[in-house]
């Protein structure tokens, strides 16, 4: 496909070279090309964005976007999605956005089973605020506000998302694009929450091309929809320790979707004011 | 002017409030303008309610502390409010349960003989109630038939049979040519102007005293054609109303002060992203957990200066049911007509007591909003400040809304010139809700109109103070709009005051902080804050100490 650059705005880029957020909007502008070919109108998609270096892609599309506050792309993109269940929401967050500030969103809207597309571009490191610990870093991270290192584990959102009741829950790698895109597409098609955890490097706080690169792999996905299945498949890699790290579809269900939709009625707010008042007279 | 005062308590869990709106609709029913103050503890069973219902000829937004009638469904009410009876009032209690002066009414021999259920002893002291103040029975029985729709027989049953047993002793007559009117808590009468005002959505997260508004338009949400939510947390229910509005829908939300510390980055988000909200927060006793059920206004410059940053926004503090319904509506119509956050300030006394409205409610044409040019941006630099809104999805434009200081088509930008040039749009916005606010209607003067004295307050004090202003003839001054602070309509409302005595349920007195940055000063400070309102008697006591 050819690219059309009428997607991306003229805004100059200000992430750092290696960045694997290059990868995430490199691939999402193919994956909205490609179904705009397929019958999709693009002013039907809305980005919502975080605070972070993520969130800067709201700024580098040339599509809707609502470029909310840090952890709150989920309930911006609630709001959006129930006053228009036409739209195409799609969030893109940032670890700790999403993983700290923000978690209870994620849960609820997994749970709620929200009709949209949640992009977590996971570097497990605070890259804007220059290094600090995310939800997702390793224990013994050090970081400026551990400098002793981290007496915490990872938190396996894979796990939490199937707990949750996600009913589309994958994981990618930057350094994966034909893959990226995959998974990306049929998120976005996807009826239902859908989530993508998003390995990336942080070129300049947290670079671990290598260690990825040996241990990343496309899991076999043919047993996503068995939820068991998609348990262990989780618990192959806790987001600390040496071992391989699967990325695909982990899980994938249907189940009702918020918001239903709904026929509009135009409803007089005379005639409605007058009944209430008449049945409470 | 004929006017009676009922007074029906009993333990939380014995249906105190609904009783109190039976007997409110009573009245209603018999062409008298209602007020209904409702006092509980934040418990489920147990503890001391009470309600007092107060029936006039005109208007009256406050309670008296004298009643007419006790109705005691436990000894407490009987002990604590006995020495509030008139001369001519007296007692009803449920014996042998409770001890009292009065008339005795067996209510648990009543239950047993029509086999009802303890909670339907409510209906039975309501049954009491008609019969010593000499309703006709055909009233009391189309009364509780509308307003008791579940097991409507039986508790007719039980109300015929208090009725009956009671001796008749004061005598309410209707009052001629008047015809019922709504009975609506302050919360629904605000809900009912935001459905006025046009919201297509309602967001909200429980928390007493706002939790009406929610409950009341979820009840109406079908037939009203609107979505209201209840989601995880504060911080949703703002961040999601913001959605709802980028795409278009007319949003409002509600909470108490607790609920709206987690709001504030939400409410700063409207300012920057100037996205139209309506908040309505129901003042409620602090700090912190502070009294849940009990009334304040400490959060007024809370209110005034909530979020980070610098950004227009629009308070009104309504006082009577009609302020409530128009400026609920009018709050709507002003957040999209400047894109900004607009509040209804309530507290508890108001959110929670009961009115029948001073006059019916109208619903005032709405001016549609400009309309946008293409190519579009989203915040394009006008006159006025105000950019016309595009809501998505539309063909061949983009609609970019940012919290980050952002350039005209809504990118990020920390140019200095452009944050000039956005901060100069939302001050010109501030100038221009300024100058549609400070109009006939922002501020309420009363009283003797001509007094040199003046009785000054805002919000659910003004019933109170209105009535202690009549009657001791000083001027009432009280401001609607609190924000703008609408400085041509409160001067001219103050002409010719020489002494200013601020009423206000705070330990502060924080419209006096607001009055002395624009440059005026009162005299004395009423002030409470045990939680509980002034009533009719207290205040005139505490004014007229100081009133000369």
């Amino acid at each position: 496909m050819t690219s059309d650059e009428t997607i991306v705005t003229q805004t100059q880029n200000t992430w750092c070279p290696g960045c694997g957020n290059f990868a995430i909007q490199h691939a999402m502008k193919f994956v909205i090309q490609e179904l705009e070919a397929e019958g999709m109108a693009r002013d039907h998609f809305v980005l919502v964005s975080g605070i972070g270096c993520h969130a800067k892609i709201a700024d580098y599309f040339q599509l809707n976007s609502f470029y909310s506050l840090h952890g709150r792309t989920i309930p911006v993109a609630t709001g959006i999605k129930m006053a228009n269940p036409n739209l195409k929401v799609i969030c893109f967050a940032g670890d700790g956005d999403l993983y700290a500030e923000g978690l209870d969103h994620l849960i609820h809207a997994a749970k709620r089973n929200l009709d949209i597309t949640v992009i977590c571009h996971n570097n497990r490191v605070y890259g804007l605020t220059t290094g600090q610990y995310t939800p997702t870093s390793p224990y013994g991270y050090q970081g400026k506000s551990t400098p002793n290192g981290l007496h915490e584990y990872p938190l396996n959102i894979i796990e939490l998302l199937l707990g949750a009741g996600a009913t589309f829950v994958s994981r990618a790698y930057t350094r994966r694009l034909p893959h990226l895109k995959r998974i990306f597409k049929e998120a976005i098609m996807h009826q239902g929450f859908a989530h993508v955890d998003v390995l990336q490097i942080c070129a300049s706080f947290f670079n671990a091309t290598t260690w990825y690169d040996e241990r990343v792999y496309e899991t076999n996905e043919s047993n996503a929809g068995l939820f068991e299945f998609a348990c262990r498949t989780a618990k192959q890699w806790n987001y600390n320790d040496d071992t391989k790290i699967p990325i695909g579809i982990f899980f994938q269900t249907r189940k009702p979707v918020l918001p239903e939709k709904k026929i509009q009625k135009e409803v007089d707010r005379g005639v409605i004011v007058k009944k209430i008042l008449e049945k409470a007279t | 002017m004929t006017e009676y005062s009922v007074l029906i308590g009993g333990k939380a869990g014995d249906g105190i409030a609904q009783a109190g709106q039976l007997i409110a609709s009573i009245f209603s029913d018999l062409g008298y303008y209602v007020y209904q103050y409702v006092d509980y503890p934040s418990l489920i069973r147990g503890g001391h309610n009470f309600c007092i219902i107060r029936a006039a000829e005109k208007p009256v937004f406050t309670h008296r502390t004298g009643v007419d009638l006790i109705l005691a469904l436990d000894q407490k009410t009987a002990d604590l409010h006995i020495h509030n009876l008139t001369t001519q009032g007296t007692v009803i209690y449920d014996s042998p349960k409770v001890k009292s002066e009065g008339q005795a009414l067996a209510i648990n021999e009543i239950l047993a003989q029509y086999k009802g259920r303890p909670i339907m002893g409510n209906t039975a002291m309501v049954g009491g109630f008609c019969g010593c103040v000499g309703i006709p029975w055909s009233l009391v029985e189309a009364v509780i038939r509308k307003k008791l729709p579940k097991e409507t027989d039986l508790n007719l049953l039980i109300a015929r049979e208090a009725y009956s047993r009671i001796t008749r002793c004061i005598s309410v007559q209707p009052v001629e040519g008047a015809s019922p009117r709504p009975l609506l808590s302050g919360n629904e009468w605000i809900g009912l102007g935001l459905l006025a005002g046009g919201i297509d959505a309602y967001v909200a997260y429980p928390m007493t005293p706002s939790s009406g508004v929610l409950h009341f338009l979820a009840s109406v949400a079908d037939e009203a054609g609107i979505d209201v939510v209840h989601p995880e947390s504060e911080i949703a229910v703002i961040l999601m109303a913001l959605g709802f509005a980028y795409a278009g829908k007319k949003t409002a939300v509600g909470t108490s002060g607790g609920g709206f510390c987690l709001m504030t980055e939400g409410v700063s988000l409207a300012g920057m992203a100037e996205l139209p909200i309506v908040i309505v927060l129901s003042q409620r006793g602090g700090p912190s957990t502070g009294l849940p059920t009990y009334t304040a206004q400490s959060d007024l410059l809370f209110t005034c200066h909530a979020g980070q940053g610098e950004f227009p926004r629009f308070i009104a503090a309504p006082a009577t049911p009609l302020e409530a319904f128009w400026w609920a509506a009018e709050a709507v119509q002003l957040a999209w007509k400047l894109q900004i956050p607009t509040f209804i300030l309530s507290d508890k006394t108001f959110s929670e007591g009961i009115y029948t409205p001073e006059a019916e409610p109208e619903i005032r044409a709405t001016t549609p909003l400009p309309a946008p040019s293409y190519p579009y941006k989203r915040y394009a630099d006008t006159p006025d400040g105000v950019s016309p809104i595009l809501v998505p999805p539309y063909s061949g434009e983009v609609v970019k809304v940012n919290s980050y200081m952002h350039d005209y088509s809504g990118i990020t930008s920390e140019d200095p010139e452009m944050t000039v040039a956005m901060v100069q749009k939302r001050l010109r916005k501030a100038e221009k809700l300024a100058t549609m606010t400070d109009q006939p209607g922002a501020v309420v003067c009363g009283g003797s109109v001509k007094a040199k004295t003046a009785i000054l307050c805002w919000g659910s004090p003004r019933g109170v103070c209105s009535e202690v202003a009549d009657e001791l003839g000083l001027r009432l001054v009280s401001p609607v709009v609190l924000s703008p602070f609408p400085a041509g309509e409160f001067r001219r409302s103050m002409q010719g005051v020489e002494k200013v005595i601020l009423v206000e349920d705070s330990s502060t007195g924080q419209l006096d902080k607001v009055l002395a940055r624009e440059g005026y000063r009162t005299d004395e400070l009423i002030l409470r804050y045990d939680g509980r309102p002034f009533a009719v008697e207290e205040l005139v006591e505490r004014v007229r100490r100081v009133a000369s």
